[in-house]
């Protein structure tokens, strides 16, 4: 039996040797993509477009106008007498935001009246709009003690701390996130050709004459791309760590353990799908509608799976991604072993066993 | 103009004889739309709480019940000491862990400031994050509850999407995609399989000329393309009740040089690629992936390093999710939109015109 799935994997070997393009795509496609889009991507809001009508013109609302320039996050982009002109700033998305102070914040401050500021926000993107919301919170209530010149301190206040990403940077959060929605595609869309391929050329049918069982056939399939994609894992997985500072914390054997598992799953589904196509442009659709898609949105690696409806989250249990992402950033960034996280791997075994179980099914039948 | 019939009639019947791939055509966009509209939220909701209480006064529990009431966190434990914490954040059971200190309701009595202690998983940063700010919102609630307040307050107004529900915003860049992706994937296969078959050297015999060859190629995509916005559309209205501000016909005019773009980028997969295997492989990773991540369809163009905000202006998906942003959300129209129209009218010229010369070096 290995015999004969040897003489498979070399035969695809051979073959992905002499189509050298399609070589190179898979081993340096994902640490390209990783390079470009790890540096790219990012949830940390900067230079927040803030426009600013100041009716009041006296020190307090230039300090506290300064308070919001200083902080790091706003840049101003226009100086308004009138709040008539901010729909077209905002709607035109020249301006995010626009700060709004009235003019008898002087006096009311003078005089110790509780006052107030204006802040309109273009509520379109709810995060950013949530995020320059919390900044701006957080400006308004330093600064504005400081215009009473008095000492204010809340009854109940919070200290917060960050564990495993102490500067909330969103990268260490969205690389491993990356690294599989990155892997995902490149496995699916590997052998996702592999065998409709031999189908649409008629090839199949001079395996079908070789004494080879589909079983055999599958997994010689799947042996050589599984090779080339732990190389690539591999160099991805380093990358991230070399160049985008996210820890390895736990041990290097159980990542590439998870990795392999995870690889093998998504080289499966691609192999389930090139039994179900008969053509390529069809297994192309289903490969990239099936991985691509789900594994952005459905996974984790962006949306917060606990946010989601009950049904979706039932629905997420069948995206491997899921599983392969919680595992990494439990190994990468939290450190902790597989007594933590052997739900995950199991999964992923169960997922690759049954997608390559279900393909060997629909290939005997089709022979 | 008649043989221009006959390749659109034989490209519809290579499209109507394979069984598989009109379900996928028509089903595919509204399934899709329909799961990842209700996945692409980032309002995040019943962030895991763990409590640590050490106070254990009827003080300390109403400060935990203000947390647990509120519909951003969801207890889902509460440990003895704050050494349990570990394991629940570290399997991530739980995202912020809140601990009371002991002595909480005798220093609020005798009205000394006291500080709660809050961790959160910044390995999900999106969880740990707005968990924060909303545990920092919960404890200003309470701390205004006992009569504190600034003397000077912050009014938030919030413009096009007051209640700051994410999907409003989601949804149409999700259909955005999909529009994308379906007709992008199906340009490309179209000449591509023609030279992998052996069937370009019979079309090149006929009196077709070249741009004949890919204006009878462009246009059923385009006609798929019309029926798909057209069964999507219905789902971002009605099903999800995105609610449209602006002008459908506005919505309709600047979904065309859209199009153009993507059938476009299609056929310049179709001449550079040599076999169907080559062209899945650089539409997904030269054309689509970029548009997916840089477009601002998820992640925030601002945030990008300037150098990556350059790169954005080529990218078509980028335009087109402003225009449908701008018509559902904020109702604008094409006295703001057509900087958008015209940027994707001018890439959807030049691209055909690159798809149009490679095209012709093939044949030469």
């Amino acid at each position: 039996m290995i015999r004969r799935v040897l003489a498979v994997t070399v035969k695809e070997l051979l073959q992905l040797k002499r189509d050298w393009r399609t070589l190179i795509a898979l081993l340096g496609m994902p640490v390209v993509m990783l390079l470009i889009y790890g540096f790219a991507l990012s949830f940390d809001v900067q230079d927040i477009r803030l426009a600013v009508v100041d009716r009041s013109r006296t020190a307090e609302s230039r300090e506290l106008i300064q308070a919001f320039l200083q902080s790091g996050y706003f840049i101003r982009v226009a100086s308004l007498d009138d709040t008539r002109e901010l729909d077209g700033l905002l709607d035109s998305g020249r301006a995010q935001a626009a700060l709004v102070i009235d003019a008898g914040l002087a006096a009311d401050v003078a005089a110790r009246r509780p006052t107030s500021i204006q802040l309109v926000l273009d509520g379109s993107d709810s995060q950013t709009a949530s995020t320059i919301l919390g900044y701006a919170r957080q400006i308004v209530a330093a600064t504005a003690p400081e215009l009473l010149d008095v000492e204010l301190e809340p009854p109940v206040a919070a200290a917060p701390v960050v564990w495993y990403n102490p500067n909330l940077e969103s990268s260490i959060f969205l690389v491993p996130g990356l690294v599989a929605f990155i892997l995902m595609i490149t496995s699916v869309i590997a052998t996702a050709l592999a065998v409709v391929r031999e189908k649409e050329r008629g090839t199949m049918e001079s395996l079908r004459a070789t004494p080879l069982r589909a079983f055999e056939l599958l997994i010689g399939k799947t042996l050589p791309y599984l090779l080339v994609g732990s190389v690539a894992a591999a160099g991805s997985l380093g990358l991230a760590w070399l160049l985008f500072d996210v820890p390895i914390r736990g041990s290097i054997l159980w990542l590439a353990v998870l990795t392999v598992l995870f690889l093998a799953g998504g080289l499966g589904w691609g192999v389930l799908i090139s039994t179900l196509a008969d053509t390529q442009q069809v297994a192309f659709q289903m490969g990239l509608l099936s991985s691509m898609l789900p594994t952005l949105l459905l996974s984790g690696f962006v949306f917060p799976i606990s946010s989601m409806p009950a049904a979706l989250q039932v629905i997420s249990h069948i995206v491997p991604a899921r599983y392969f992402i919680a595992s990494l950033r439990e190994v990468m960034l939290k450190g902790v072993g597989p007594e933590v996280w052997w739900n995950d791997a199991l999964a992923l075994i169960v997922f690759g066993v049954v997608v390559m179980g279900l393909a060997t099914v629909r290939t005997v039948r089709s022979l | 103009m008649r043989t221009l019939a006959n390749i659109l009639v034989k490209e519809l019947l290579q499209l109507k004889r394979d069984p598989k791939i009109l379900p996928i055509l028509f089903m595919a966009p509204v399934v899709q739309l329909t799961i990842l509209g209700y996945a692409a939220t980032t309002d995040v909701r019943r962030v895991e709480l763990a409590v640590c209480d050490l106070d254990r006064t009827p003080a300390s529990r109403d400060l935990v019940d203000a947390f647990t009431t509120s519909t951003y966190f969801r207890r889902v434990v509460t440990v003895p000491s704050q050494d349990g914490f570990d394991a629940w954040l570290d399997s991530g059971r739980a995202r912020i862990a809140l601990t009371v200190p002991a002595g909480y309701a005798a220093d609020r009595t005798a009205g000394r400031p006291v500080e709660v202690q809050l961790i959160a998983d910044g390995s999900d940063a999106m969880s740990g994050t707005l968990g924060l700010s909303y545990a920092q919102g919960v404890l200003q609630r309470v701390a205004e509850g006992q009569g504190f307040r600034l003397p000077v307050e912050l009014r938030p107004k919030v413009l096009y999407n007051p209640d700051l529900v994410s999907r409003n915003y989601m949804v149409p860049g999700v259909l955005a995609m999909i529009l994308m992706i379906m007709t992008m994937m199906l340009t490309s296969m179209a000449l591509v399989r023609e030279t992998e078959i052996g069937t370009m050297e019979q079309l090149l015999v006929t009196p077709l000329t070249p741009g004949s060859i890919i204006v009878g190629k462009l246009v059923p995509y385009a006609l798929v393309g019309a029926v798909e916005i057209g069964t999507a559309l219905p789902v971002v209205l009605f099903w999800f009740r995105v609610p449209l501000e602006g002008s459908f016909a506005v919505l309709v005019l600047l979904t065309a040089p859209f199009m153009l773009c993507t059938l476009g980028l299609g056929l310049l997969v179709s001449t550079l690629a040599r076999t169907q295997q080559q062209a899945m492989m650089i539409s997904t990773f030269v054309f689509m992936m970029p548009q997916i991540y840089l477009s601002g369809f998820v992640f925030p163009i601002q945030n990008m390093p300037q150098i990556f905000q350059w790169i954005t202006y080529a990218i078509p998906l980028r335009y087109y999710v402003t225009v449908l942003r701008g018509v559902f959300l904020k109702g604008v129209g094409l006295e703001t939109l057509w900087p958008q129209g015209l940027a994707m009218l001018g890439l959807g010229v030049v691209i055909l015109a690159l798809a149009r010369l490679r095209f012709r070096q093939r044949l030469g």
